[in-house]
């Protein structure tokens, strides 16, 4: 049971400036992903709040105490990482017990925690094994269940899926939802995965290079997004984009112009642009349709087919190269000529700078 | 060439340099059961008449057991005095390095390539100075700072290989430093520890320079003791070879024993 609060937290390489003043407040008992591409320094932020990494500047608070300074021992938050960090030398149950063994806690207690973390886990027939003779799941689960023997007030993950397979990642992501809501503790997970993060998270915080880009509920972050970089961040397959011009406003809608003279309608309230604006229009893969009278003129170029759903990749006359999500009866081949219809109900503008106009 | 053919020659080609390195000991045991008159002939008898006199000579002359002892002490203590130092000035290199570490582990390093008789003088005045001449303490001390910087750069590379999350991971655990080091790091490195021990006790108990100028008689170790056969005796040297054989005796067994990890000691950073 914990918040944490960040304020203007900075963290500074060698004169090079990683993390460049976050501000956030994570909520008690929420699942909050941080999700950002390779390299924007999630880890970092992470390893802060953990007490591993020290702050350059800015104000860490949990449960509203400031901990810059406390060691990350004495923190009392429990962290897994991407590389499982077991203890080579130790056996799964002494693993799992170590923190206990160092808290002071009677041996009886410790056999029952870690019995009892065991058994959420399916670890029970692995406890006197060392962790060289586990496989990566088993592994992952241990690291995990090192983390939930010792109550902790607040869970770190750091990418702890990334090592898994395909089909073992799916069900852990539900196992580790499932976690959350019994130990009703407060999480913060750390992925770079967008559908992990989607499919997981009570909050989502998306990073770019050390700063903030939006934090909201997966759906927020879906529907609204606030600049072009988390527009192209969430969903999948990723939204598409197409330059285009104002070229009318009335009350409730506008006309656009793309590159190629095709004109589109959306609603948006008139003092948002100005005629003569350059805007991108975004629009998600599932919100086009395949339609004889659809505005946008486009030719098929690949066609990647799941079963239930295909993705048609097709370029549009205005040059730009679009993803289109057909169910998978739909037939469609490589060259064909098509039309597209946007759904103008589910189109997203963004200014020149690429935030979203609304 | 076929395996087998090329590991033949292979082993044939190994024994021939390990005979060749090992000759000049495997020559100095063989005369020390011989007679003053056959180790020095022209023409060498190879096992003609062995006995055991020059043994009990030199045991008449002078108390081995008495320099034996000294050795022990002196080379496994200053081996561990250097290792409770070196341990912890290791864990900050590897763990928390700055900038400076790789430059300051050059300069340690670089302080062996002074000849230690460059600090004679000022070692034996201080030596004097805190009475710490020919007693054990003395060379304890002044052994365990002449290994420390070799110690320290080998605890360094092997605490280079344990995973610095694993050590996170205690952290996070709730183990302060200590913890961490006595409960992960040293358990984790023990091959290494055990290897760099067992060169540490090597180089000490072959350590001579210092030995013959801080010490005469009480703390005096077995490389005192040979030295003493050498000049005063003259060309005495089937008593040498016994001396020497008793000498190197202790240490050649326990290299043998740690033969697996003084290898590994030998060539770390080499092999991975
Ligand atoms: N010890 C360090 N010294 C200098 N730069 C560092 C250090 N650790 C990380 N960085 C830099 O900080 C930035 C952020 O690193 P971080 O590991 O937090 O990224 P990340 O978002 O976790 O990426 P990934 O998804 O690949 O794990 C990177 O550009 C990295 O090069
Ligand atoms: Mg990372």
């Amino acid at each position: 049971m914990a918040t944490v609060d960040l304020q203007q937290l900075r963290k500074t390489y060698n004169s090079v400036e990683i993390i460049k003043g976050i501000d956030l407040t994570v909520r008690d008992q929420e699942l909050t992903v941080f999700v950002g591409p390779s390299g924007c320094g999630k880890s970092t932020l992470l390893r802060m709040i953990a007490g591993l990494e020290e702050i350059t500047s800015g104000e860490l608070l949990i449960d509203g105490q400031r901990v810059n300074e406390v060691p990350a021992a004495k923190r009392g938050l429990a962290l897994v990482f991407q590389s499982y960090a077991l203890y080579p030398h130790m056996t799964v149950a002494e693993n799992m017990s170590f923190s206990l063994k160092l808290a002071g806690v009677s041996k009886a207690e410790r056999e029952a925690k870690v019995m009892e973390a065991a058994r959420i886990l399916h670890l029970e027939p692995l406890l006197d094994r060392k962790p060289k003779e586990l496989s990566g799941g088993q592994r992952q689960r241990v690291a995990i269940g090192r983390a939930i023997v010792r109550h902790p007030r607040l869970f770190l993950f750091d990418e702890p899926l990334s090592n898994l397979d395909a089909a073992l990642r799916v069900r852990m992501r539900q196992e580790l939802t499932k976690l959350h809501r019994e130990l009703k503790a407060t999480m913060i997970y750390v992925t770079h995965d967008q559908v992990e993060a989607m499919t997981m998270a009570d909050r989502i915080v998306v990073l770019q290079a050390g700063v903030v880009e939006q934090v909201g509920t997966p759906m927020e972050l879906y529907q609204h997004p606030k600049n072009l970089f988390v527009a192209g961040f969430i969903g999948s397959p990723r939204m598409n984009f197409l330059t285009a011009i104002v070229v009318s406003v009335s009350d409730a809608r506008v006309a656009l112009e793309l590159t190629d003279g095709t004109v589109i309608h959306a609603s948006l309230p008139a003092s948002a642009v100005s005629v003569g604006h350059t805007i991108t229009l975004g629009i998600r893969p599932e919100h086009i349709r395949l339609s004889a009278t659809g505005s946008i003129g486009a030719q098929v170029q690949l066609v990647e087919r799941l079963g239930s759903e295909s993705y048609v990749y097709v370029q549009a006359n205005s040059g730009e190269v679009l993803t289109v999500r057909v169910s998978g009866e739909v037939n469609v081949a490589p060259e064909e000529k098509v039309r597209l219809a946007p759904d103008s109900d589910f189109l997203h503008l963004f200014d020149a700078i690429g935030q979203r106009i609304s | 060439m076929t395996p087998i053919l090329r590991k033949l020659l292979l082993t044939v080609l190994g024994w021939i340099v390990a005979l060749v390195i090992a000759f000049p000991v495997i020559w100095m045991v063989l005369t020390s059961f011989k007679s003053e008159t056959e180790a020095i002939s022209r023409v060498p008898h190879l096992f003609a008449h062995l006995s055991l006199t020059n043994y009990v000579a030199v045991q008449e002359r002078a108390k081995y057991l008495h320099f034996a002892w000294n050795s022990v002490i002196v080379s496994f203590g200053s081996t561990l005095l250097a290792l409770l130092l070196a341990i912890p000035a290791a864990y900050a290199m590897a763990f928390l390095p700055t900038p400076r570490t790789r430059g300051t582990l050059l300069w340690m390093l670089s302080t062996k390539m002074m000849p230690s008789v460059g600090v004679l003088v000022p070692v034996y005045l201080l030596f004097r100075d805190a009475g710490l001449l020919d007693t054990r303490v003395g060379l304890v001390l002044v052994d365990a700072l002449g290994i420390l910087p070799v110690v320290v750069w080998m605890l360094y590379t092997f605490f280079k290989e344990v995973p610095r999350e694993v050590l996170e991971a205690g952290r996070m655990d709730g183990a302060g430093p200590l913890r961490e080091v006595y409960n992960l790091l040293l358990p984790l490195s023990m091959p290494g520890i055990v290897s760099t021990s067992l060169l540490a006790v090597i180089l000490t108990w072959n350590e001579a320079f210092w030995s013959l100028t801080l010490t005469t008689s009480k703390a005096a170790p077995l490389t005192a003791f040979i030295a003493s056969f050498s000049s005063p005796e003259g060309l005495f040297y089937a008593k040498l070879s016994a001396a020497s054989t008793m000498a190197i005796a202790p240490i050649l067994v326990l290299g043998w024993a740690g033969q697996r990890q003084l290898v590994r000691g030998l060539t770390f950073g080499a092999v991975k």
